[in-house]
């Protein structure tokens, strides 16, 4: 390789981190693998963080019944206002969007790596990687993504995509004018002003007493 | 400390509407102008209590706490909203705040599985993924990096997400609180990835907390390098618990989520993770069924914050008005009042410290007849920004969006004082 495409690499590589690194100073020490695998157990949707490992639906609707249903609900329907995580299909464009893993969540290492990581509530890092594979099968399941003999391995777990994968854009802020384009107007800016909604009415402010009157989603 | 200070003033505390009612009698009794006295004042003719008798001595507490006659001022949830307290949210009672600077016992709480209560001798940071070194440090390790101090404002995207629909709550430390803004001492994250060494391939950094919920998120390598730290600090003292003890990720003008509390591990990666907390929640779903992600700075935003509903008018004449305004991009340029549901405008008056991406305090002067009144203010940043109202907000959201609500607010102050929380044309 010439001089100078080294030199302009080098150069690349100080642009995408935007200013030079610092020296270090020989502060902390060398995390060991052990540790680094103790707690690197995140999940990426290419695959990158799989366990091996695998699960059925049958032993996930087992696992879920005993450990996630009180809150969840047995079918995943959701209790309370505990989490949804079936149904909801077509409903993100409705006036009561309805979001479960089957109807708005865009990958399934997203499901393994929140169970893994924070469920059951209350009890986290309990379950085994088996049965996180299960669990996630059994949501799958749930939501009609897979028939109830599935199997979900680290194997096979990329190719199950999540319907609404390509429901999601990036952020195109700002969505107003901005100065640049318009002054805002500081005077008879309109001729009448309604009071067009009140809080009031609704009677949901808290105070130390009483319970609210209703319950809004 | 909370608890102390609930033990302190059960009992004492009125309702909201008592103390809107108290509101209504002192409204009713107002008069304009000067006062004059009908018989002398006893709180100058008596001599009070604490003027002839000893108070107490040093250290009578130790951790000094506010006045008992200042227990109202407290965190409030708001129980209807969410399943459990252990993931839920409380309230800054901004209407009763002043200055920039957001007291460490008020600064609201948002957890997703509890406050974790950790023991620093036994907490670590680790770097690991894309750097040359992986490494651990203690936390007294990170205290021997170059620190340095910031004011920063610190708001979740779900603030006044309840009122994305319509006027619901009444209160702003309700519809505004999940805002604050302290000063903290930490490393810039830069310093601590430097000394891993970050390979060429590094673009993304998971946080990653040591909280039962192991709250993890996505931020871009750009935002890491800017101006990201590694705080141990909040106005001084460690902080606190439900901030994120012993060490948390300072992300400034962006969503309060990606703040790690907790902070065990920092993986350096090439993509992002698609971590649940940046998919099923924190997007803003569309109209059309398509959600926004990544929607990570927080757009320039104010709020009268007295009066307010849970500060009504008490007095004719000679008033002052205040609130607070931010913005993730930049610095407050001007903050302009209406008292005329937005006819006509007049700027305010911004004192204290101006800071990019920290509060601002702005005050207007005013004298009120006793006739109603339609109060908002609207926020310019150093970018340009507008505030938007509420309207132009759901006229490109549409009405399922929930976060990043930085509309205009609308407080309706009726003749008798009281100020309730309204929408206008």
């Amino acid at each position: 390789m010439s001089r100078f495409p080294r030199t302009f690499f080098a150069l690349a590589g100080c642009l995408v981190a935007g200013i030079a690194a610092a020296e270090p100073l020989g502060i902390g020490r060398a995390a060991l693998p052990e540790e680094v695998a103790a707690w690197d157990i995140d999940v990426r949707p290419d695959g990158q963080g799989l366990p091996a490992g695998s699960g059925t639906v049958a032993d996930g609707e087992a696992i879920f019944a005993e450990r996630c249903a009180a809150c969840h609900g047995d079918f995943a329907e959701g209790l309370d206002r505990w989490p949804e995580l079936a149904g909801g299909q077509d409903s993100l464009n409705s006036v009561n969007p309805v979001k479960t893993v089957g109807s708005y969540w865009p990958y399934g290492s997203t499901v393994f790596d929140y169970i893994k990581r924070a469920m059951p509530f209350g009890d986290a890092q309990s379950l085994s990687d088996d049965e996180v594979y299960a669990l996630t099968a059994f949501l799958y399941h749930m939501n009609d993504l897979v028939d109830a003999d599935f199997v979900l391995s680290n194997e096979n777990f990329t190719s199950i995509a999540l319907p609404n994968a390509g429901g999601f854009i990036d952020d195109p802020r700002p969505d107003t004018e901005t100065l640049v384009s318009t002054e805002p107007c500081m005077s008879d800016c309109k001729s009448s002003v309604e009071i067009t909604k009140r809080a009031a009415v609704l009677d949901v402010t808290p105070s130390d007493e009483e319970n609210p009157s209703a319950s809004i989603d | 400390m909370s608890d102390k200070r609930q033990g302190t003033n059960s009992g004492q505390r009125a309702s909201r509407r008592d103390f809107l009612k108290a509101g209504i009698g002192l409204g009713g009794a107002v008069a304009a102008g000067k006062a004059f006295a009908a018989e002398a004042d006893p709180a100058i003719t008596e001599v009070q209590d604490w003027n002839r008798y000893l108070g107490a001595g040093t250290d009578a507490t130790p951790y000094g706490m506010p006045s008992e006659h200042e227990a109202e001022v407290v965190r409030r949830n708001v129980r209807w909203l969410t399943a459990s307290t252990e993931s839920s949210v409380n309230f800054t009672p901004l209407h009763a705040l002043d200055g920039i600077i957001t007291p460490n016992g008020l600064c609201f709480e948002r957890h997703h599985a509890g406050v974790a209560e950790v023991d620093p001798a036994q907490h670590r940071l680790m770097i690991n993924g894309l750097v040359e070194r992986p490494l651990v440090f203690t936390v007294d390790d990170l205290k021997r990096f170059p620190r340095e101090n910031r004011i920063y404002f610190l708001e979740c995207a779900a603030n006044s997400g309840m009122e994305w629909r319509g006027a619901q709550l009444n209160g702003c430390q309700f519809t505004h609180g999940m805002v604050h803004c302290v000063q903290y001492t930490g490393v810039p994250l830069k310093r601590i990835l430097d000394e891993a060494g970050l390979k060429t391939s590094a673009k993304w950094i998971m946080p990653e907390g040591a909280d039962a919920a192991g709250m993890n998120r996505s931020v871009p390598l750009e935002k890491a390098l800017d101006d990201c730290l590694v705080a141990f600090k909040m106005n001084g003292e460690a902080l606190r618990p439900e901030q994120g003890y012993p060490l948390r990720l300072v992300v400034p003008g962006w969503e309060g989520n990606m703040w790690v509390k907790w902070l065990r591990r920092i993986e350096v990666g090439d993509m992002p993770w698609h971590t649940r907390e940046e998919t099923s929640k924190y997007t803003d779903l569309m109209d059309d069924g398509r959600s926004r992600r990544f929607t990570w700075v927080m757009d320039a935003k104010s709020v009268i914050t007295s009066p307010s509903p849970q500060a009504p008018m008490i007095h004719k004449g000679h008033n002052v008005l205040t609130g607070v305004a931010w913005s993730g991009r930049g610095m407050i340029q001007k903050v302009d009042i209406t008292l005329d549901g937005g006819k006509n405008w007049q700027p305010a008056r911004i004192d204290g410290l101006s800071l990019p991406r920290a509060l601002h305090r702005f005050y207007y002067e005013f004298t009120w007849n006793g006739e109603p009144l339609l109060m908002q203010s609207r926020a310019v940043d150093s970018s340009g920004y507008v505030q938007p109202t509420k309207d132009e907000l759901r006229a490109v959201r549409g009405l399922n969006s929930i976060y990043h609500n930085n509309g205009i607010q609308t407080w309706h102050v009726t003749n008798s004082g009281e100020v309730e929380n309204v929408e206008i044309s």
